[in-house]
């Protein structure tokens, strides 16, 4: 029973950390209609960032986690503006997609270049070592304890910034219509960049609670928990949020929990099955939206 | 000078000219009627005008700036708001986050609060409903949204695309008795509309496009009884 605990609390910290990552996806998606595949492979560059900065300078994780978060967010900025930005208006949506491939390749071959192939030894960011309960029975880690609760502050001060500020709604606005919202005064591009700065920014966190749980960091680090985290916001409802969150959660607890009682080989065939069925019975993910055109 | 002036406005879809070489003007205090059958070019004039599409040639100068040479975006703060066809209220929002995004452009909260109190007065549905989604108001109640969200940035002028459309003719007759007195009451209107009948009945002056170009033109009232018009546009 304590073993299980266990692993549910760590599918739920996996799926905490999917979590993180798919919001970027889910966001881009719902804002600027694209599906940014080398949102994975930021999380890498993220990660590399705190490796530097943490691990081989010694500076304190948590200011090394903000200088990661500034790199990434510029990164994510420049990225929209040279590769998908020229592309907005091409009239086929495979144009960026490939785009979007293309920058994720460009990324990983970058880090190779520059750091190599092989696994460079990461320190966790959360020096604290966690709780023992039941009698030592039920051990959970400090990096478990402390993504989930990250995840779950990002998602609150998410839904805030979303319902509460202006630029929220002007985000909101945008991802509904952007014609409509060009004519309310909402600067698109603006608004776009500002989604890619948000979603990168994440996606530094998510690479340093990644790389603390699984303490090493390669060029191919951010490429299948990318693809995971697209799982995951398929599988909520791309461009929801809550279903980002949700479709995570789902993902790290099902791959965790058929690691251990299934097949460690079969876990991620497990994973994308489910997703293959869900997608059968409703299309547009668990909490998708029916399209319906108002004639 | 005329508050609204389009000069020689030519709008290209590829190598189709949709828009051939218009000429027509706006005066202050005016309500213009846009006539004119399906795919005659009239809401592709209007999205010329705001800035959600750029002409091949051509002016469209607003109190003396030319728009096409300025961001779509920020069109609005300059006093004009474009109601577009089919409302396109954002249907996923409430009907109180769509009239605040009315004024996104405004910054000063006791004019933006006084609007809304303005807007909810005009049309008190909208102040019934102002915490529902606006995807589940009726279509004319989502007109009325789309005009309220327009007015929220207290416009000089007011362009409309076919606020009739799909609307039950009591409905109709309420949007016109609105569109009249937003007019009375100091706002500038060019109205674009199939409903030529409607439209001519509360306008100062009208054009009539046919395919790009400006065939017949004058004072609302000659061009009722004009029989060309009569003939194609009013069924009698």
């Amino acid at each position: 029973m304590m073993n299980f605990l266990t692993y549910l609390i760590n599918g739920i910290s996996l799926g905490s950390i999917y979590a993180i990552i798919a919001l970027g996806y889910t966001m881009v998606y719902g804002i600027a209609k694209m599906l940014n595949f080398a949102h994975g492979d930021v999380i890498m560059i993220g990660g590399y960032l705190i490796y530097i900065f943490a691990s081989s300078l010694g500076l304190n994780p948590v200011l090394s986690i903000v200088i990661a978060m500034a790199g990434c967010t510029c990164l994510g900025i420049v990225t929209e503006k040279i590769a998908y930005k020229p592309l907005r208006n091409a009239t086929s949506n495979l144009a960026v997609l490939i785009t979007a491939i293309g920058v994720s390749y460009f990324l990983q071959n970058f880090a190779l270049l520059v750091f190599g192939a092989n696994p460079k030894a990461f320190t966790s960011v959360v020096s604290w070592e966690g709780i023992s309960l039941a009698g030592d029975e039920l051990k959970i880690q400090g990096v478990t304890i402390v993504t989930i609760v990250v995840s779950l502050i990002i998602l609150l001060v998410l839904q805030l910034f979303i319902n509460k500020t202006r630029s929220g709604q002007a985000m909101l606005a945008v991802s509904e219509d952007k014609g409509a919202a060009t004519l309310m005064g909402i600067d698109v591009n603006k608004t776009i960049s500002l989604t890619f700065a948000i979603g990168s920014g994440l996606a530094a966190i998510a690479g340093a609670l990644l790389c603390s749980a699984y303490p090493t960091i390669t060029p191919y680090t951010g490429a299948m928990p990318g693809i995971k985290a697209f799982v995951a916001a398929v599988l909520g409802g791309i461009g929801s949020i809550p279903g980002a969150m949700i479709g995570g959660l789902l993902l790290g607890v099902v791959e965790i929990l058929s690691k251990r009682y299934i097949s460690t080989q079969l876990a991620d065939a497990i994973v994308f099955g489910i997703l293959i069925i869900i997608l059968l019975v409703k299309p547009t993910g668990l909490l998708g939206k029916n399209i319906q055109e108002k004639v | 000078m005329s508050m609204l002036e389009i000069k020689d406005l030519k709008v290209n879809y590829g190598v189709i000219q949709a828009i051939k070489g218009i000429n027509f003007s706006v005066n202050e205090g005016e309500i213009i009627a846009l006539i004119g059958a399906n795919g005659a070019g009239k809401t592709t004039i209007l999205h010329t005008i705001t800035g959600l599409i750029t002409p091949s040639e051509g002016s469209v100068l607003f109190n003396g700036t030319d728009l096409t040479k300025i961001p779509a975006h920020k069109i609005v703060s300059m006093g004009m708001a474009h109601v577009p066809e089919g409302r396109r209220v954002f249907a996923d929002m409430t009907v109180y986050q769509n009239l605040k995004l009315g004024a996104f452009t405004r910054t000063d909260k006791d004019e933006i609060q006084e609007s809304l109190e303005n807007v909810y007065e005009r049309f008190p549905r909208l102040k019934e409903r102002a915490n529902q989604y606006a995807g589940t108001l009726s279509g004319g109640e989502q007109q009325m949204l789309a005009m309220g969200r327009a007015l929220m940035s207290h416009p000089s002028i007011i362009l409309m695309d076919e606020p009739s459309m799909g609307l039950s003719p009591i409905l109709v007759n309420e949007i016109f008795d609105i569109i009249k007195s937003v007019n009375d009451s100091g706002t500038t209107v060019l109205l674009v509309e199939q409903n030529a009948k409607k439209a001519l009945s509360i306008a100062d002056r009208a054009y009539v496009l046919e395919t790009g170009n400006i065939t017949i033109e004058g004072a609302a009232e000659d061009l009722l009884s004009d029989d060309r018009i009569k003939k194609a546009y009013l069924g009698e």
